[in-house]
Protein backbone atom coordinates (compact mmCIF):
# COMPACT_ATOMS: atom_id res chain seq x y z
CA UNK A 1 0.00 0.00 0.00
CA UNK A 2 2.69 2.43 1.04
CA UNK A 3 4.77 1.57 -2.59
CA UNK A 4 4.20 4.23 -5.63
CA UNK A 5 6.90 4.72 -7.90
CA UNK A 6 9.34 1.65 -6.76
CA UNK A 7 9.64 3.97 -3.60
CA UNK A 8 8.73 2.43 0.23
CA UNK A 9 6.84 5.70 1.72
CA UNK A 10 6.44 4.50 4.79
CA UNK A 11 10.58 4.30 4.89
CA UNK A 12 10.61 7.38 3.97
CA UNK A 13 7.87 8.48 7.06
CA UNK A 14 9.68 6.85 9.25
CA UNK A 15 13.02 8.83 7.87
CA UNK A 16 11.42 11.89 8.05
CA UNK A 17 13.22 13.48 10.73
CA UNK A 18 16.93 13.36 9.50
CA UNK A 19 15.52 13.41 5.56
CA UNK A 20 13.93 17.32 7.01
CA UNK A 21 16.96 18.24 8.57
CA UNK A 22 18.98 17.25 5.60
CA UNK A 23 17.21 19.61 3.60
CA UNK A 24 17.21 22.26 5.97
CA UNK A 25 21.15 21.73 5.61
CA UNK A 26 20.93 22.08 2.11
CA UNK A 27 18.45 25.41 1.82
CA UNK A 28 20.56 27.13 4.71
CA UNK A 29 23.70 26.38 2.59
CA UNK A 30 22.21 27.74 -0.23
CA UNK A 31 20.75 30.61 0.72
CA UNK A 32 23.56 31.99 2.85
CA UNK A 33 26.16 31.07 -0.09
CA UNK A 34 23.79 33.25 -2.39
CA UNK A 35 23.46 36.31 0.05
CA UNK A 36 27.51 36.26 0.96
CA UNK A 37 28.22 35.14 -2.47
CA UNK A 38 26.26 37.84 -4.15
CA UNK A 39 27.52 40.39 -1.84
CA UNK A 40 31.60 39.42 -3.01
CA UNK A 41 30.27 38.92 -6.78
CA UNK A 42 28.96 42.49 -6.59
CA UNK A 43 32.27 43.78 -5.31
CA UNK A 44 34.60 41.36 -7.52
CA UNK A 45 32.52 42.82 -10.41
CA UNK A 46 33.33 46.60 -9.46
CA UNK A 47 36.68 45.40 -9.03
CA UNK A 48 36.59 44.01 -12.51
CA UNK A 49 35.64 47.00 -14.17
CA UNK A 50 37.38 49.75 -11.87
CA UNK A 51 40.75 51.68 -13.37
CA UNK A 52 42.89 50.94 -10.88
CA UNK A 53 44.96 47.88 -12.61
CA UNK A 54 46.13 46.04 -9.81
CA UNK A 55 42.50 45.49 -8.43
CA UNK A 56 41.20 45.12 -12.06
CA UNK A 57 43.73 41.82 -12.08
CA UNK A 58 42.92 41.20 -8.74
CA UNK A 59 39.22 39.98 -9.58
CA UNK A 60 39.94 38.41 -13.10
CA UNK A 61 42.26 36.24 -11.28
CA UNK A 62 39.87 35.11 -8.72
CA UNK A 63 37.46 35.13 -11.40
CA UNK A 64 39.05 32.97 -14.07
CA UNK A 65 40.47 31.09 -11.05
CA UNK A 66 37.67 29.65 -9.88
CA UNK A 67 35.58 29.33 -13.16
CA UNK A 68 38.38 27.00 -14.35
CA UNK A 69 38.20 24.35 -11.27
CA UNK A 70 35.51 21.85 -10.12
CA UNK A 71 33.63 22.56 -7.15
CA UNK A 72 34.21 19.18 -5.89
CA UNK A 73 37.91 20.34 -5.73
CA UNK A 74 37.66 23.56 -3.78
CA UNK A 75 35.02 21.67 -1.27
CA UNK A 76 38.65 19.37 -0.50
CA UNK A 77 40.92 22.69 -0.54
CA UNK A 78 39.07 23.90 2.13
CA UNK A 79 38.25 20.45 3.38
CA UNK A 80 42.06 19.62 3.61
CA UNK A 81 44.12 23.32 4.47
CA UNK A 82 41.86 24.57 6.96
CA UNK A 83 42.56 21.79 9.77
CA UNK A 84 46.13 22.24 8.24
CA UNK A 85 46.55 25.65 9.29
CA UNK A 86 45.15 25.01 12.44
CA UNK A 87 41.40 26.59 11.89
CA UNK A 88 39.13 23.87 13.56
CA UNK A 89 35.86 24.67 12.57
CA UNK A 90 34.32 21.29 11.24
CA UNK A 91 33.19 20.13 7.40
CA UNK A 92 29.54 20.96 7.89
CA UNK A 93 30.74 24.76 8.76
CA UNK A 94 34.01 24.88 6.66
CA UNK A 95 31.90 24.30 3.11
CA UNK A 96 30.04 27.51 3.95
CA UNK A 97 33.24 29.40 3.34
CA UNK A 98 34.05 27.20 0.53
CA UNK A 99 30.71 27.73 -0.78
CA UNK A 100 30.44 31.78 -1.05
CA UNK A 101 33.90 32.02 -2.31
CA UNK A 102 33.35 29.44 -4.96
CA UNK A 103 29.93 31.52 -5.96
CA UNK A 104 31.17 34.75 -5.83
CA UNK A 105 33.13 34.26 -8.95
CA UNK A 106 30.14 32.83 -11.08
CA UNK A 107 28.09 35.65 -9.28
CA UNK A 108 30.64 38.24 -10.81
CA UNK A 109 30.27 37.45 -14.28
CA UNK A 110 26.55 37.76 -14.16
CA UNK A 111 26.64 40.96 -11.86
CA UNK A 112 29.16 42.45 -14.30
CA UNK A 113 27.45 41.52 -17.50
CA UNK A 114 24.60 43.38 -15.73
CA UNK A 115 26.25 46.61 -15.26
CA UNK A 116 27.98 46.35 -18.71
CA UNK A 117 24.56 46.27 -20.31
CA UNK A 118 23.55 49.61 -18.95
CA UNK A 119 24.54 52.05 -21.74
CA UNK A 120 27.23 54.75 -21.33
CA UNK A 121 25.40 57.33 -21.64
CA UNK A 122 23.99 56.30 -17.75
CA UNK A 123 27.20 56.67 -16.66
CA UNK A 124 27.86 59.75 -18.01
CA UNK A 125 24.59 61.65 -17.39
CA UNK A 126 25.15 60.74 -13.58
CA UNK A 127 28.29 62.03 -13.49
CA UNK A 128 27.43 64.87 -15.27
CA UNK A 129 24.60 65.62 -12.30
CA UNK A 130 27.55 65.59 -10.17
CA UNK A 131 26.54 62.23 -8.69
CA UNK A 132 30.51 61.06 -7.26
CA UNK A 133 30.98 57.20 -8.52
CA UNK A 134 29.45 55.71 -5.53
CA UNK A 135 26.15 57.58 -5.45
CA UNK A 136 26.38 56.68 -9.57
CA UNK A 137 26.44 53.02 -8.66
CA UNK A 138 24.16 52.87 -5.99
CA UNK A 139 21.21 55.22 -7.56
CA UNK A 140 21.54 54.91 -11.14
CA UNK A 141 23.39 51.67 -12.35
CA UNK A 142 23.27 48.68 -9.67
CA UNK A 143 19.65 49.34 -9.80
CA UNK A 144 18.94 49.28 -13.29
CA UNK A 145 21.47 46.15 -13.37
CA UNK A 146 19.99 44.31 -11.01
CA UNK A 147 17.03 44.21 -12.56
CA UNK A 148 18.38 42.97 -15.92
CA UNK A 149 20.00 40.37 -14.37
CA UNK A 150 17.59 38.99 -11.62
CA UNK A 151 16.59 36.05 -13.45
CA UNK A 152 20.10 35.01 -14.07
CA UNK A 153 20.68 35.72 -10.48
CA UNK A 154 18.30 33.19 -9.48
CA UNK A 155 18.84 30.69 -11.82
CA UNK A 156 22.21 30.71 -10.49
CA UNK A 157 20.74 30.48 -7.45
CA UNK A 158 18.87 27.26 -8.44
CA UNK A 159 22.33 25.62 -9.76
CA UNK A 160 24.09 26.37 -6.77
CA UNK A 161 20.78 24.37 -4.44
CA UNK A 162 21.86 21.91 -7.22
CA UNK A 163 25.75 22.04 -6.33
CA UNK A 164 25.07 22.05 -2.62
CA UNK A 165 24.37 17.86 -3.26
CA UNK A 166 28.41 17.74 -3.62
CA UNK A 167 28.99 18.28 0.25
CA UNK A 168 27.87 14.28 0.57
CA UNK A 169 31.16 13.30 -0.63
CA UNK A 170 33.03 14.51 2.49
CA UNK A 171 30.20 13.06 4.46
CA UNK A 172 28.07 16.21 5.63
CA UNK A 173 24.53 15.36 6.20
CA UNK A 174 22.90 17.61 3.61
CA UNK A 175 19.77 16.38 2.22
CA UNK A 176 21.51 14.30 -0.48
CA UNK A 177 23.94 12.93 2.21
CA UNK A 178 20.59 12.54 4.51
CA UNK A 179 19.37 10.31 1.66
CA UNK A 180 22.50 8.34 1.49
CA UNK A 181 22.56 7.30 5.62
CA UNK A 182 19.29 6.23 5.01
CA UNK A 183 20.27 4.26 2.32
CA UNK A 184 22.88 2.60 3.78
CA UNK A 185 21.27 1.54 7.30
CA UNK A 186 18.34 0.29 5.44
CA UNK A 187 20.25 -1.48 2.66
CA UNK A 188 17.58 0.55 0.15
CA UNK A 189 20.14 2.48 -1.76
CA UNK A 190 17.43 1.57 -4.83
CA UNK A 191 15.03 3.29 -3.02
CA UNK A 192 16.35 6.22 -1.35
CA UNK A 193 18.02 7.17 -4.62
CA UNK A 194 15.71 7.26 -6.39
CA UNK A 195 13.27 9.17 -4.16
CA UNK A 196 16.56 11.54 -3.73
CA UNK A 197 16.17 12.39 -7.84
CA UNK A 198 12.06 12.92 -7.47
CA UNK A 199 12.79 14.98 -4.42
CA UNK A 200 15.69 17.37 -6.31
CA UNK A 201 13.38 17.51 -9.60
CA UNK A 202 10.01 18.45 -7.67
CA UNK A 203 12.45 21.33 -6.26
CA UNK A 204 14.05 22.41 -8.88
CA UNK A 205 11.88 21.82 -11.81
CA UNK A 206 8.91 24.57 -10.74
CA UNK A 207 11.89 27.06 -9.79
CA UNK A 208 13.14 27.00 -13.47
CA UNK A 209 9.59 27.42 -14.80
CA UNK A 210 9.06 30.18 -12.56
CA UNK A 211 12.01 31.88 -13.56
CA UNK A 212 11.74 31.09 -17.23
CA UNK A 213 8.19 33.26 -17.08
CA UNK A 214 10.18 35.78 -15.07
CA UNK A 215 13.06 35.88 -17.46
CA UNK A 216 10.48 36.58 -20.38
CA UNK A 217 8.43 39.23 -18.61
CA UNK A 218 12.04 41.34 -17.34
CA UNK A 219 12.52 41.21 -21.10
CA UNK A 220 9.69 42.39 -22.56
CA UNK A 221 9.53 45.13 -20.11
CA UNK A 222 13.13 46.51 -21.25
CA UNK B 1 51.54 21.42 10.70
CA UNK B 2 54.09 20.81 7.75
CA UNK B 3 55.28 23.90 6.15
CA UNK B 4 58.17 22.59 4.65
CA UNK B 5 57.41 22.80 1.00
CA UNK B 6 59.33 19.71 -0.64
CA UNK B 7 58.86 18.84 -4.25
CA UNK B 8 60.76 15.58 -3.63
CA UNK B 9 57.43 13.53 -2.78
CA UNK B 10 56.56 13.67 -6.39
CA UNK B 11 58.84 11.48 -6.87
CA UNK B 12 57.95 9.03 -3.96
CA UNK B 13 57.01 5.82 -4.15
CA UNK B 14 52.81 5.80 -3.21
CA UNK B 15 51.69 2.96 -1.09
CA UNK B 16 48.81 2.58 -3.57
CA UNK B 17 51.48 0.56 -5.13
CA UNK B 18 50.80 2.45 -8.33
CA UNK B 19 54.26 4.04 -8.28
CA UNK B 20 55.46 7.31 -7.63
CA UNK B 21 52.88 10.02 -6.35
CA UNK B 22 53.50 11.81 -10.05
CA UNK B 23 52.04 8.66 -11.52
CA UNK B 24 49.42 8.56 -9.44
CA UNK B 25 48.47 12.43 -10.18
CA UNK B 26 49.25 10.88 -14.17
CA UNK B 27 46.45 7.98 -13.60
CA UNK B 28 43.91 10.67 -12.11
CA UNK B 29 44.63 13.17 -14.94
CA UNK B 30 43.91 10.13 -17.48
CA UNK B 31 40.89 9.29 -16.36
CA UNK B 32 39.69 12.86 -15.94
CA UNK B 33 40.51 13.16 -19.73
CA UNK B 34 38.66 10.25 -20.99
CA UNK B 35 35.78 10.74 -18.87
CA UNK B 36 35.63 14.05 -20.04
CA UNK B 37 36.23 13.56 -23.71
CA UNK B 38 33.87 10.43 -23.89
CA UNK B 39 31.17 12.22 -22.24
CA UNK B 40 31.78 15.45 -24.82
CA UNK B 41 31.40 12.95 -27.63
CA UNK B 42 28.14 11.12 -25.94
CA UNK B 43 27.03 14.99 -25.36
CA UNK B 44 27.63 16.23 -28.28
CA UNK B 45 25.71 13.61 -30.12
CA UNK B 46 22.72 13.03 -28.07
CA UNK B 47 22.23 16.76 -27.70
CA UNK B 48 22.23 17.78 -31.37
CA UNK B 49 19.87 15.36 -31.87
CA UNK B 50 17.74 15.98 -29.09
CA UNK B 51 17.87 19.62 -30.29
CA UNK B 52 17.37 19.42 -33.05
CA UNK B 53 13.83 17.23 -32.18
CA UNK B 54 13.09 20.17 -29.89
CA UNK B 55 12.67 22.57 -33.16
CA UNK B 56 10.92 20.00 -35.81
CA UNK B 57 7.45 20.30 -36.01
CA UNK B 58 6.56 16.65 -34.59
CA UNK B 59 5.04 17.67 -31.38
CA UNK B 60 5.17 14.72 -29.60
CA UNK B 61 9.22 14.58 -30.47
CA UNK B 62 9.42 17.99 -29.16
CA UNK B 63 7.85 17.63 -25.72
CA UNK B 64 9.84 14.42 -25.66
CA UNK B 65 12.87 16.26 -25.85
CA UNK B 66 11.70 19.03 -23.74
CA UNK B 67 11.27 16.65 -20.80
CA UNK B 68 14.45 15.14 -21.77
CA UNK B 69 16.62 18.47 -20.95
CA UNK B 70 14.64 19.18 -18.26
CA UNK B 71 14.80 16.23 -15.99
CA UNK B 72 18.56 16.39 -16.72
CA UNK B 73 18.68 19.63 -15.73
CA UNK B 74 16.80 20.01 -12.41
CA UNK B 75 18.37 16.95 -10.59
CA UNK B 76 22.17 17.32 -9.52
CA UNK B 77 24.83 15.38 -11.52
CA UNK B 78 25.64 13.51 -8.03
CA UNK B 79 22.63 12.36 -7.47
CA UNK B 80 22.08 11.67 -11.16
CA UNK B 81 25.54 9.30 -11.26
CA UNK B 82 24.02 7.65 -8.14
CA UNK B 83 20.93 6.87 -10.03
CA UNK B 84 23.21 5.20 -13.11
CA UNK B 85 25.47 3.83 -10.46
CA UNK B 86 23.39 1.87 -7.54
CA UNK B 87 19.81 2.16 -8.79
CA UNK B 88 19.58 1.16 -12.63
CA UNK B 89 21.41 -2.19 -12.26
CA UNK B 90 18.62 -2.89 -9.94
CA UNK B 91 15.72 -1.89 -12.19
CA UNK B 92 17.14 -3.38 -15.78
CA UNK B 93 15.92 -6.84 -16.61
CA UNK B 94 17.82 -9.17 -13.85
CA UNK B 95 20.15 -10.80 -16.87
CA UNK B 96 21.33 -7.17 -17.63
CA UNK B 97 21.48 -5.64 -14.38
CA UNK B 98 23.70 -8.78 -13.20
CA UNK B 99 26.02 -8.23 -16.21
CA UNK B 100 26.00 -4.31 -14.88
CA UNK B 101 26.90 -5.46 -11.68
CA UNK B 102 29.89 -7.73 -12.48
CA UNK B 103 30.80 -7.89 -15.91
CA UNK B 104 30.91 -5.07 -17.02
CA UNK B 105 34.40 -3.91 -17.98
CA UNK B 106 35.38 -0.65 -15.41
CA UNK B 107 31.76 -0.15 -13.98
CA UNK B 108 32.61 3.75 -12.34
CA UNK B 109 34.23 4.68 -15.93
CA UNK B 110 31.51 3.62 -18.39
CA UNK B 111 28.83 5.16 -15.60
CA UNK B 112 30.78 8.51 -15.16
CA UNK B 113 31.16 8.90 -18.66
CA UNK B 114 27.79 8.12 -20.42
CA UNK B 115 26.26 9.64 -16.99
CA UNK B 116 28.38 12.76 -17.51
CA UNK B 117 27.26 12.47 -21.58
CA UNK B 118 23.57 12.76 -20.46
CA UNK B 119 23.93 15.16 -17.97
CA UNK B 120 25.70 17.51 -20.64
CA UNK B 121 23.89 16.73 -23.13
CA UNK B 122 20.36 18.37 -21.80
CA UNK B 123 23.09 21.32 -21.49
CA UNK B 124 24.10 20.83 -25.30
CA UNK B 125 20.69 20.50 -26.46
CA UNK B 126 19.37 23.63 -24.96
CA UNK B 127 22.10 25.69 -26.90
CA UNK B 128 21.97 23.94 -29.82
CA UNK B 129 17.97 24.68 -30.23
CA UNK B 130 18.76 28.54 -29.20
CA UNK B 131 21.15 28.28 -32.19
CA UNK B 132 18.91 26.74 -34.82
CA UNK B 133 15.92 29.45 -33.38
CA UNK B 134 18.70 32.15 -34.05
CA UNK B 135 18.51 31.39 -37.66
CA UNK B 136 16.34 33.86 -40.41
CA UNK B 137 13.11 31.66 -40.71
CA UNK B 138 14.03 32.54 -44.66
CA UNK B 139 16.96 29.81 -44.37
CA UNK B 140 14.93 27.44 -43.41
CA UNK B 141 12.17 28.31 -45.75
CA UNK B 142 15.09 28.63 -48.77
CA UNK B 143 16.30 25.19 -48.42
CA UNK B 144 12.54 24.14 -48.69
CA UNK B 145 11.59 26.06 -51.61
CA UNK B 146 15.04 24.71 -53.01
CA UNK B 147 13.27 21.11 -53.15
CA UNK B 148 15.09 20.03 -49.75
CA UNK B 149 13.10 17.50 -47.54
CA UNK B 150 13.05 18.53 -43.88
CA UNK B 151 15.79 16.33 -42.74
CA UNK B 152 17.92 17.73 -45.46
CA UNK B 153 17.66 21.20 -44.87
CA UNK B 154 18.40 20.41 -41.44
CA UNK B 155 21.67 18.64 -42.49
CA UNK B 156 22.87 21.16 -45.15
CA UNK B 157 21.51 24.40 -44.47
CA UNK B 158 20.25 24.81 -40.60
CA UNK B 159 23.22 23.03 -38.63
CA UNK B 160 26.23 23.83 -40.11
CA UNK B 161 25.43 27.37 -39.43
CA UNK B 162 23.81 26.30 -36.09
CA UNK B 163 26.64 24.71 -34.87
CA UNK B 164 28.87 27.67 -35.63
CA UNK B 165 26.88 30.22 -33.99
CA UNK B 166 26.87 28.11 -30.61
CA UNK B 167 30.56 27.55 -30.60
CA UNK B 168 30.60 30.20 -27.57
CA UNK B 169 28.55 28.39 -25.20
CA UNK B 170 29.57 24.81 -26.02
CA UNK B 171 32.98 26.35 -25.01
CA UNK B 172 31.84 26.56 -21.67
CA UNK B 173 30.55 23.29 -21.77
CA UNK B 174 33.22 21.56 -22.83
CA UNK B 175 34.76 22.74 -19.99
CA UNK B 176 32.16 22.00 -17.69
CA UNK B 177 32.88 18.03 -18.73
CA UNK B 178 36.44 18.36 -17.09
CA UNK B 179 35.15 20.00 -13.99
CA UNK B 180 32.28 18.12 -13.81
CA UNK B 181 34.07 14.81 -14.25
CA UNK B 182 36.02 15.01 -10.54
CA UNK B 183 32.38 14.39 -9.05
CA UNK B 184 32.33 10.55 -9.85
CA UNK B 185 35.12 10.37 -7.45
CA UNK B 186 32.29 9.80 -5.42
CA UNK B 187 31.76 6.47 -7.38
CA UNK B 188 34.67 5.42 -7.02
CA UNK B 189 36.73 6.58 -10.52
CA UNK B 190 40.32 7.46 -9.86
CA UNK B 191 40.13 10.39 -11.66
CA UNK B 192 42.62 13.54 -10.56
CA UNK B 193 40.87 15.12 -7.51
CA UNK B 194 40.52 10.89 -6.08
CA UNK B 195 44.34 11.06 -6.50
CA UNK B 196 44.41 14.11 -4.63
CA UNK B 197 42.28 13.05 -1.77
CA UNK B 198 44.64 10.27 -1.63
CA UNK B 199 47.79 11.74 -1.96
CA UNK B 200 47.46 14.00 1.08
CA UNK B 201 45.77 11.33 3.04
CA UNK B 202 48.98 9.27 2.22
CA UNK B 203 51.81 11.78 1.92
CA UNK B 204 50.37 14.52 4.54
CA UNK B 205 51.98 17.45 2.14
CA UNK B 206 48.90 19.23 1.60
CA UNK B 207 50.33 22.80 0.04
CA UNK B 208 52.15 20.61 -2.85
CA UNK B 209 49.47 17.90 -3.79
CA UNK B 210 46.86 20.87 -4.13
CA UNK B 211 49.09 23.21 -5.88
CA UNK B 212 49.90 20.72 -8.35
CA UNK B 213 46.20 19.15 -8.90
CA UNK B 214 44.96 22.99 -9.51
CA UNK B 215 47.53 23.96 -11.74
CA UNK B 216 46.61 20.34 -13.67
CA UNK B 217 43.09 21.83 -13.78
CA UNK B 218 43.75 25.41 -14.93
CA UNK B 219 45.93 23.77 -17.77
CA UNK B 220 43.07 21.38 -19.17
CA UNK B 221 40.79 24.31 -19.24
CA UNK B 222 43.06 26.24 -20.82
CA UNK B 223 43.97 23.83 -23.41
CA UNK B 224 40.07 23.22 -24.22
CA UNK B 225 39.54 26.86 -24.00
CA UNK B 226 42.21 27.47 -26.82
CA UNK B 227 41.27 24.04 -29.15
CA UNK B 228 38.08 25.56 -28.91
CA UNK B 229 38.97 29.08 -30.07
CA UNK B 230 41.18 27.92 -32.55
CA UNK B 231 37.98 25.91 -34.00
CA UNK B 232 35.90 28.80 -33.73
CA UNK B 233 38.07 30.79 -35.87
CA UNK B 234 38.61 28.43 -38.60
CA UNK B 235 34.62 27.75 -38.87
CA UNK B 236 33.80 31.42 -38.55
CA UNK B 237 31.28 31.97 -41.53
CA UNK B 238 32.29 34.78 -43.78
CA UNK B 239 30.62 37.61 -43.21
CA UNK B 240 28.90 37.56 -40.01
CA UNK B 241 29.94 39.89 -37.31
CA UNK B 242 30.85 37.68 -34.09
CA UNK B 243 34.23 36.89 -35.30
CA UNK B 244 36.03 33.94 -32.96
CA UNK B 245 39.20 34.00 -31.45
CA UNK B 246 38.99 37.01 -28.49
Amino acid sequence: MSRFLGIDWQLIADNHEILLGGLQYSLTLTASSMAVGIVLGCLLALARLSSITPLRLFAAGYVNLFRSIPLVLVIFWFYFLLPFFGFKLGPDKSVFITFAIFEAAYYCEIIRAGIQSISKGQVGAAQALGLTYAQSMRYIILPQALRNMLPLLLTQTVVLFQDTSLVTIIGIKDFMGANVVVASNNGALKEMYTFAALAYFCVCFPLSMLLKKLHKRIAVIR
Amino acid sequence: MNLHIDWGILWQESPTGDGPYWQLLLTGLQWTAATALSGWVIALIIGAVVGVVRTAPIRTLALLGDAYVEVFRNIPFLVQLFFWFFVLPEMLPKAAGDWMKQDMPRPEFITAAVGLGLFTAARVAEQVKSGILSLSRGQKNAGLALGLTLPQTYRHVLLPMAFRIVIPPLTSEFMNTFKNSAVALAIGLTELTFQMKQMVEYSNQVIITIFAVTVLYMVMALAVNRLMAWIERKARVPGMIAGGGK
